[in-house]
């Protein structure tokens, strides 16, 4: 008895994982989520409204399917369509401060609040600066991105733009829209861009 | 905050003893796996069992009574291996409850307890000590030590749950864009020197994530629980803050159940 009804339920997670079984729908599942957070200090409740692409690839990964390449195309070009370039044309800044902002992990949380200087925290996924050992590996290792790459026009762009929003060249990255969502200002996202592409950054000796 | 401080320090020392690069890397993370190891000696979360365990058979609260014939899934008073077999569905209040819920319950039905006051600050700050509900929760996993964990999904109510659990999971949100799958969905990754479980497509490290809350973190010096845990991944999520006990967090615990069932419980356990 006890075997069959260990069957059973093993055979009913089976069916929920593989198919659409009459589980909850998303719009069930959804009522449930927005009444089980409270917005607290600058982290309020607006923060669970999906966009598009946030439902999009929260779907695609929920049924481990790639999105399909009509929408992903669709939504990668209208991320492109959001990145910023710097009026002055002034793409790099200074890697000394760049290093800082790649450091500090803090923003937009709740424990933070409005005066809190975010931090693009880049080392929590991204191995950079060869001196520092504790860098995690979600992203790929940016050592040497400059060395490797140049500094010509397109590189410059290319790098500020997926700085600024990673959507526009690959729809569900895993990497925040620093520019985008306003996580760093246009002066942080310029010192970042001299810790990745300036000769003298550590990241290229 | 302490947390990165604590892993810069370790890396420090590795970095004074070994050459940099990636050699330095890789004995910094033995070093901290030296560290991890060095804790298992000794666990404060003992101390939390014995205050748990007073605090469990004392009478208390406006009714005067214990939480003896608190019924947490195995019968009233039962608590040898009754955190292993939670979230389950419970008839008398026709709901998934995980373990911190149905305490709750029980402090306010049978304790008299003011339920919007037991809930107010169920996790202890820096410096303070464990709530009532921490050192409840540690004698009561304490009893499921060795014990498989069981988690039923023979209620309609319980598919339910998992199932909503793992939408939730794959809820990507906030101005960060942040599911918990970003960090917790793929084998081998890291957050700095930090070691993330894949939750939902690695037995092992669903199993080892599960059974290891509640756990004594060192580096707060406080004994944290499944809710907390929740709660703080949340932050870093940058998502609004996850109410204590809601519907959702049990969900979400349903999910990482299932996925470690058959697992052995070893809480409390230590981390860094």
């Amino acid at each position: 008895m006890k075997m069959m009804k260990t069957m059973m339920s093993v055979g009913a997670v089976v069916v929920l994982a593989s198919c659409a079984s009459p589980g909850p729908t998303r719009e069930e599942t959804m009522q449930v989520v927005k009444s089980s957070f409270k917005e607290r200090g600058i982290a309020k409740l607006d923060r669970l409204e999906q966009s598009d692409l946030q439902l999009a690839c929260s779907e695609a990964s929920l049924n481990n399917k790639d999105l399909p390449k009509d929408v992903r195309e669709r939504l990668e070009k209208q991320q492109m369509a959001t990145i910023k370039y710097p009026a002055d044309g002034k793409f790099l800044g200074d890697w000394k401060a760049g290093e800082r902002v790649a450091q500090a992990g803090v923003g937009m949380q709740w424990s933070d609040n409005e005066k809190t200087v975010n931090g693009g925290n880049c080392y929590a996924c991204h191995q950079l600066s060869p001196q520092e050992v504790s860098f995690g590996n979600i992203g790929p290792s940016l050592k040497h991105y400059g060395k490797l790459r140049g500094n010509s026009e397109a590189v410059v762009k290319y790098t500020w733009g997926k700085i600024w929003n990673t959507h526009a060249f690959n729809a569900c990255s895993s990497m925040p829209r620093f520019g985008d969502a306003g996580i760093l200002t246009e002066a942080q996202i310029r010192d970042v861009m001299a810790l990745l592409l300036d000769p003298n950054s550590p990241v290229n000796k | 905050m302490k947390r990165p401080r604590l892993a810069t320090s370790l890396v420090g020392c590795a970095v004074a003893m070994f050459a940099a690069g990636a050699q330095a890397q890789g004995s910094a993370a033995d070093e901290i796996a030296k560290y991890r190891q060095m804790l298992q000696d000794g666990n404060p979360a003992e101390l939390l069992v014995v205050r748990g365990e007073e605090l469990w058979k004392q009478k208390r609260g406006p009714k005067n009574a214990s939480l003896e014939q608190c019924d947490i899934g195995l019968g009233a008073g039962v608590v040898k291996g009754a955190y292993a077999q939670l979230p389950r569905f419970f008839a008398d209040t026709n709901q998934v409850m995980d373990f911190e819920a149905r305490l709750v319950h029980c402090m306010v039905t049978l304790q008299g307890f003011d339920r919007a006051a037991v809930t107010k600050s169920p996790f202890s700050g820096a410096g303070q000590r464990a709530t009532d509900i921490e050192s409840i929760t540690t004698f009561v996993v304490e009893q499921s030590r060795g014990v498989p964990v069981k988690i039923s999904q023979s209620h309609p109510m319980e598919r339910a749950s998992f199932e909503r659990g793992r939408q939730l999971f794959y809820m990507r949100g906030g101005p960060y864009d942040f599911s918990c799958a970003t960090c917790h969905g793929v084998d081998s990754q890291r957050i700095r020197l930090q070691d993330l479980p894949n939750i939902s497509h690695n037995k092992q490290d669903a199993a080892r994530a599960f059974t290891t809350w509640p756990a004594y973190r060192v580096s707060q010096g406080a004994l944290r629980t499944m809710q907390w845990r929740l709660n703080d991944c949340f932050r870093q999520q940058r998502f609004p803050e996850p109410i204590f006990i809601s519907q959702g967090t049990i969900d979400l615990i349903t999910f990482l159940g299932v996925n470690a069932n058959g697992a052995k419980m070893d809480s409390p356990a230590i981390k860094r």
